[in-house]
């Protein structure tokens, strides 16, 4: 009953009229970002904190207008998937197999409209799962001491690589490199300059914001013009035909729908997985269970409407750690941890205790930000295959100046979009070298906060270092973070080659 | 061949980092841990995981041909020049050159070039600064 109590509150809270104009806001440029190939969830969360910060959003609506986004991206992503058989972003990738099948028999509208519809009932599934779990998920947290902290830390680190990672060092030097671009700056316990080699700029650290967006948004723009793919799409395959599907179709597919969104909550909810794993094991599953007359890949419409079901409700689970323990489990919420941050607001159990109008505010706002969405994703899918005209050669150079305006609007220095500009060309090359950038992004992050927790815990103990393996809870997080790093090492060259069958070179880098 | 020359430079890498850690002054008043400790674990990490990099290399990526990194490096100085020229420019002259560049890299024509380097900068001035409110450099003429 208090969850629903809270709940109220918290659309007390969305239902003001900026709080919904940013939602509105925030699910139209999400949905273009998902169907323009290039621009994904992450990169397009990260080109817009800086302006929702410089233009003095409080945290509330600066989440609204975010998550917005995040969902937007999740239902756009399809779009282009199913018309142009290329993946808007990577968790859309499955949606190809049988979307654009479907987009050939002249079925482009129905399965739009299905998949708009699957995405939907993802998501909205997904928002009731994040109410429900997420605060078991902090009483758990409440236990948590700084060397649970440290270890939880740890965990993330190890299972960020994801199930289809195929080499695991190559994760381990990302987030080894975070973590080491985080100490730069003055150290918070002793307060002696850690390398910064005298450049008193460094002395504040480097800045988050500056480093996301550099290594999502910048590195996008040098891959577009490494391949010179400056084209547009081809208009006449732009036809969408009759837009509503027929019942019947809606009704073969509303058990898919429903169990995948369950699988796919789940993999949003645990370490290492996200919305593009959650698509991908939606999929399968599906195809195992319900695929007799081998019609999967040839246009089913239940295989257009698993992987959409799947990616929302993993976007909906993905936050469920991110909320709840501060700990984001992909690359997208990584993104928003870095808003809230930002905000100066600390993600974790405390957060729902002491900013309870922000947790709750910002869950209501998902709601109406999914009705929203389905309202926009149906009716106006028309205007969405639109934007698909715009041709990159035009539109990056916009992405490029757009975040060049926000990095200089927080800070107005030359020195922040330089070390931008040198983590747009660090995340080309680590991109070329099949590097994951995500735990880079959160090493930065949590950089400082590990540390911190790694001190605290062992300075309480007198300096015994032993107290990091110390109680139960602390082993069993350390053994999870051991087995989610070991276990890609054994199936992640089969899961990843199975999910990249389509190779996709300029899908956004990550969910 | 890559990925060894990139092990190895993150061995470096892992080696410079530790110098620069045994090289943090420390303060009379420290915990138990003291400002050296994390980042000389993380070291450790960076400097084994480039070891294992180097000693296990994936299939060479696909690096684009000398043409095209010119281009990127073309892109680079003209975006570092940006970055000077803001200020002394003022935003809407140095973003229109700016974006103008981008675009003809990427295949527009001079005259779609020129519209979308001046349509980028006047849209993004007018939208974020006359609307919004958010302050971006001014140049001689005040924009």
């Amino acid at each position: 009953m208090e969850t629903l109590s809270n709940l109220g509150d918290g659309f007390l809270i969305a239902l003001t009229w900026q709080n919904l104009a940013l939602a509105l806001l925030g699910c139209f440029l999400g949905t273009i970002m998902g169907a323009l190939p290039g621009l994904g969830p992450s990169n397009g969360v990260a080109i817009l904190i800086p302006l929702a910060f410089t233009l003095g959003l409080g945290a509330t609506p600066s989440l609204i207008l975010l998550t917005s986004v995040y969902y937007g991206a999740m239902y756009g992503g399809r779009i282009s998937s199913i018309l142009l058989n290329i993946p808007g972003d990577e968790p859309a990738m499955m949606t190809c197999l049988d979307g654009h099948p479907m987009a050939k028999k002249g079925l482009a509208g129905e399965a739009l409209s299905l998949s708009g519809i699957a995405s939907f009932v993802g998501a909205f599934f997904a928002t009731w799962g994040l109410i429900l779990l997420a605060p078991q998920l902090v009483k758990i947290a409440l236990l948590f001491g700084p060397a649970e902290y440290f270890a939880l830390f740890a965990l993330a680190f190890m299972t960020l690589g994801g199930v289809s990672s195929t080499n695991q060092a190559k994760s381990a030097f990302a987030a080894a490199l975070g973590l080491g671009l985080a100490m730069i700056g003055v150290d918070t316990q002793t307060g002696v300059p850690r390398f910064t080699f005298g450049e008193v700029h460094l002395y504040d650290g480097l800045d988050f914001l500056v480093a996301i967006v550099g290594l999502f948004a910048l590195s996008e723009v040098f891959i577009f013009l490494e391949n010179r793919h400056g084209g547009n799409a081809d208009a006449t395959k732009l036809k969408i035909g009759k837009l509503y599907p027929p019942m019947s179709m809606i009704k073969q597919c509303i058990p898919t729908m429903l169990r995948t969104s369950f699988l796919g909550f789940l993999a949003g909810v645990l370490p290492g997985a996200g919305a593009s794993l959650g698509s991908f094991i939606s999929y399968s599953m599906e195809k195992r269970l319900v695929d007799k007359d081998g019609t999967f890949g040839t246009g089913d419409p239940r295989g257009v409407a698993a992987p959409e079901a799947g990616n929302n409700a993993a976007a909906g689970g993905a936050l469920v750690p991110m909320l709840a323990l501060g700990v984001p489990g992909s690359g997208t919420t990584a993104v928003l941890l870095a808003v809230l941050l930002a905000l100066n607001i600390t993600p974790g159990p405390l957060l729902f205790t002491q900013n309870p109008d922000v947790v709750w505010g910002l869950i209501a706002a998902l709601f109406i930000a999914n009705f929203m969405l389905l309202a926009m994703n149906i009716p106006m899918v028309g205007l969405f295959t639109r934007v698909l005209m715009v041709p990159s050669r035009i539109l990056m150079p916009i992405v490029a100046m757009v975040s060049f305006v926000g990095i200089y609007g927080i800070s107005g220095s030359t020195f922040d979009l330089l070390v931008m500009i040198g983590f747009g060309v660090m995340g080309w090359g680590l991109r070329k070298l099949d590097v994951p950038l995500v735990p880079i992004i959160l090493g930065t992050l949590l950089g400082n906060s590990m540390e911190n927790n790694l001190r605290r815990a062992i300075t309480i103990d007198n300096g015994n270092w032993w107290t990091l393996v110390d109680s139960p809870l602390a082993l069993s997080l350390w053994a999870i973070a051991i087995i989610g790093f070991i276990l890609p090492v054994v199936i992640g060259r089969t899961v990843k080659s199975r999910m990249h069958a389509r190779k996709d070179e300029e899908g956004a880098i990550s969910d | 061949m890559s990925d060894r020359i990139f092990g190895l430079f993150g061995v470096l890498l892992s080696i410079g980092f530790v110098l620069a850690a045994l090289a943090i002054e420390e303060s009379f008043l420290s915990d138990a841990v003291g400002p050296k400790a994390f980042p000389i674990i993380i070291a450790a990490i960076l400097g084994l995981s480039s070891a294992v990099i180097a000693l296990r290399p994936d299939p060479e990526p696909h690096w684009p041909a000398i043409g095209r990194l010119a281009e990127i490096a073309a892109a680079v100085v003209v975006m570092i020049l940006y970055a000077e020229m803001l200020p002394v420019a003022g935003f809407v002259a140095a973003t229109a050159f700016a974006a103008a560049y981008l675009a003809w890299r990427l295949g527009s024509s001079a005259l779609e070039s020129v519209l979308v380097g001046v349509g980028t900068s006047v849209g993004i001035y007018v939208i974020f600064h006359l609307a919004l409110g958010l302050s971006l450099a001014r140049g001689p003429w005040g924009f």
